[in-house]
């Protein structure tokens, strides 16, 4: 596993920013349910959706690692993929808070991960499309790769991120880790 | 009284002081028009209307006269029809006191001011008279027809003129009789006159606009009640409008619309622009020539043509066949990978592609989700350098062009970073709008 920070996947630079960061604002959970480095990210879009993807730290994205299969089946009578909205009030999302668990993803090392919402909200969507080929997840985890879509509630929209961590206080997570780990070397 | 306040500018209302009741205090007033037929159809009174109408600023060349008479008034009224059916009259021998009070004062109407009367003018004169003494002449009716006078939210009283016509057509003529004195009591002073208005239907303005700037919305862009960006195309247009119409107030509609980073090209999106209460209405085609061109030099942001003045029907079409249309659109696109001219030659040979978006994430927060199938009609590439081309597209209406380009988060399908198997961005987008609406406004012009 590697042990130094991951930079973020270098493209060749546009000349504007990137989709994300025009229209985004990345918000971050460190070690999400107290599980060293099971770091998540949330994009939040100036309209207060929230786009919810694994952070580049997360153990997943870690060079080696291979996805074996990936679950919206969060407990025996619960799946994600039942996730059905209606209309213009979205009615019929399934309710997530902070903790609420989206996914599992299963590691053919035999590791299992838990991803968590990290923002209260309704459920819009999950994304299907890493079931089917979940090597997008690792390759594009910030667009493609995404896990699900969440709508807080209007008058929460800027209270959901208020826990998490910001670009800058993320990264100090990181280096303060990457000192941790050569200290004990 | 509290309908004054509601009046909007440029609307003219006036207080009687009374001076026109006293004056004849020594006359009899009638007991059944309670003066309507008597002061209020003296030229004097014609003359003092007239003086508020010049006033008020309007352009007209003909109006029609609206009067509003107390409701009490309808209770003495029918009495009086009571009288005169006894008196062997049918219904079509007796003359409503409206109709006869415009017998009289349309033609010293038209004489004073010079234009005729007509039912079908935009130009509306309103007079509405009260009399304060006989206010509860009609509360009778209610204890004998009480479901006439069911409270409504934005009704001040209960009793409309409606309700009480309603109720003299429901009770017995001996119930009538047995309330309501015949002949009725004497008032001593005649109507007064609650307000004296002046207002102009709306008349509407079309042409089609081009905006070249990348940094305006198409109406004003309010966000918690603060302003994101100072000026808007609505507002580009209209403001000059309203200030050669001396209008009210304004509403904007168009063809569709663009999102605030694209421009507008080709002969332009059709708008109309409706003015509300204007003061001004005629014009040559000369002035509205410089009308245009007065708005299109005092911005380089919009440009507006074929600018004129419409009928309201007209501007239904304007909205018709919006989803049959078809759109072209011009886009700078980036690549991550750098790319040759053959990497994207295969894109113009594409034709009628089928993709499936996913309701936008910017617009998801709105709108309902959903999945809509669209279709890229064909594309066109011009190479312009290792990590950009210009794409130009035709499309079916109602496609998102950006989420085709990006992608969406892999939520529009195929899209072009997915068909050049790139990461893709969209850095400019223009649209060209041709519309055949342009010969429906010349049609009607």
């Amino acid at each position: 596993m590697a042990t130094e920070p991951e930079t973020p996947v270098a493209v060749a630079d546009p000349a504007v920013p990137s989709l994300v960061d025009r229209y985004f604002t990345r918000w971050y959970k460190a070690d999400v349910k107290g599980k060293p480095c099971e770091d998540h990210c949330i994009l939040q879009h100036s309209n207060r959706i929230c786009v919810i993807t694994l952070a580049g730290s997360h153990p997943v994205l870690q060079s080696g690692k291979t996805i074996e299969s990936i679950s919206y089946q969060i407990s025996t009578n619960c799946s994600r993929l039942q996730n059905k909205v209606s209309g213009k009030f979205k009615r019929g999302a399934q309710f997530l808070t902070e903790l609420a668990p989206l996914c599992k993803i299963y590691c053919s090392d035999g590791e299992e991960y838990t991803i968590s919402s990290c923002v209260r909200g309704r459920l819009m969507e999950v994304n299907e499309d890493i079931l089917h080929k979940p090597s997008i997840l690792q390759e594009k985890p910030s667009t493609e790769g995404y896990i699900a879509v969440v709508l807080p509630k209007f008058e929460e929209s800027k209270s959901v991120t208020e826990g998490l961590l910001t670009q800058q206080q993320y990264e100090e997570v990181l280096a303060s880790r990457a000192n941790a780990t050569s200290a004990t070397a | 009284m509290d309908n004054l306040g509601q009046n909007g500018e440029g609307k003219l209302s006036v207080i009687e002081d009374g001076s026109m009741a006293s004056k004849n205090s020594n006359l009899n007033v009638c007991n059944v028009c309670l003066g309507i037929l008597q002061d209020f159809c003296e030229k004097a009174f014609i003359k003092k209307v007239c003086q508020k109408v010049e006033a008020s600023g309007f352009e007209f060349t003909n109006l029609v006269f609206s009067v509003s008479f107390p409701p009490q008034l309808s209770v003495r009224e029918v009495r009086s029809f009571n009288i005169k059916q006894s008196l062997s009259l049918g219904r079509d021998d007796i003359v409503q006191l409206k109709e006869a009070y415009k017998w009289i004062t349309h033609p010293l109407f038209s004489e004073e001011l010079g234009v005729p009367i007509d039912g079908k003018s935009l130009f509306e004169v309103s007079v509405v008279f009260a009399h304060p003494e006989t206010v509860e002449d009609c509360h009778f009716l209610r204890a004998i027809c009480p479901e006439c006078f069911k409270p409504a939210k934005n009704k001040q009283s209960v009793f409309t003129r409606m309700a009480v016509m309603k109720a003299l057509n429901k009770i017995k003529e001996e119930d009538f009789r047995k309330q309501f004195p015949c002949p009725p009591n004497s008032p001593k002073a005649v109507c007064t006159v609650l307000e004296i208005e002046c207002a102009h239907g709306a008349v509407f303005v079309a042409g089609r606009y081009n905006k070249y700037s990348r940094n305006l919305p198409q109406t004003p862009w309010i966000i918690d009640g603060e302003r994101k960006l100072e000026s808007s195309v609505e507002e580009l247009i209209s403001d000059h409008l309203l200030t050669v119409f001396k209008a009210e107030s304004f509403n904007f509609s168009s063809s569709g619309r663009e999102d605030v980073d694209v421009r507008t090209l080709g002969n332009g999106r059709p708008f109309a622009i409706e003015l509300v209460n204007p003061h001004r209405i005629h014009f040559t085609s000369q002035e509205i020539k410089e009308l245009q061109q007065r708005i299109n030099n005092s911005s380089n942001k919009i440009q507006v043509r074929d600018l004129q003045l419409v009928t309201r029907e007209a501007i239904g079409h304007m909205k018709e066949g919006e989803e049959e249309k078809t759109k072209t659109y011009s886009a700078l696109i980036w690549t991550n990978k750098a790319i040759q001219r053959k990497d994207i030659e295969f894109l113009d040979d594409i034709k009628d592609l089928k993709i499936d978006q996913k309701t936008p994430l910017r617009v998801l927060h709105r709108r309902p989700l959903a999945v809509r199938t669209r279709l890229i009609h064909s594309m066109e590439t011009h190479y312009v350098d290792e990590h950009h081309f210009r794409l130009y597209l035709k499309t079916q209406a109602g496609t998102y062009i950006k989420e085709f380009v990006h992608g969406d988060f892999g939520r529009t399908k195929p899209n072009i970073g997915s068909l050049m198997d790139v990461t893709a961005d969209i850095l400019e987008l223009d649209v060209e709008v041709n519309h055949f609406i342009v010969e429906i406004w010349v049609h009607y012009h």
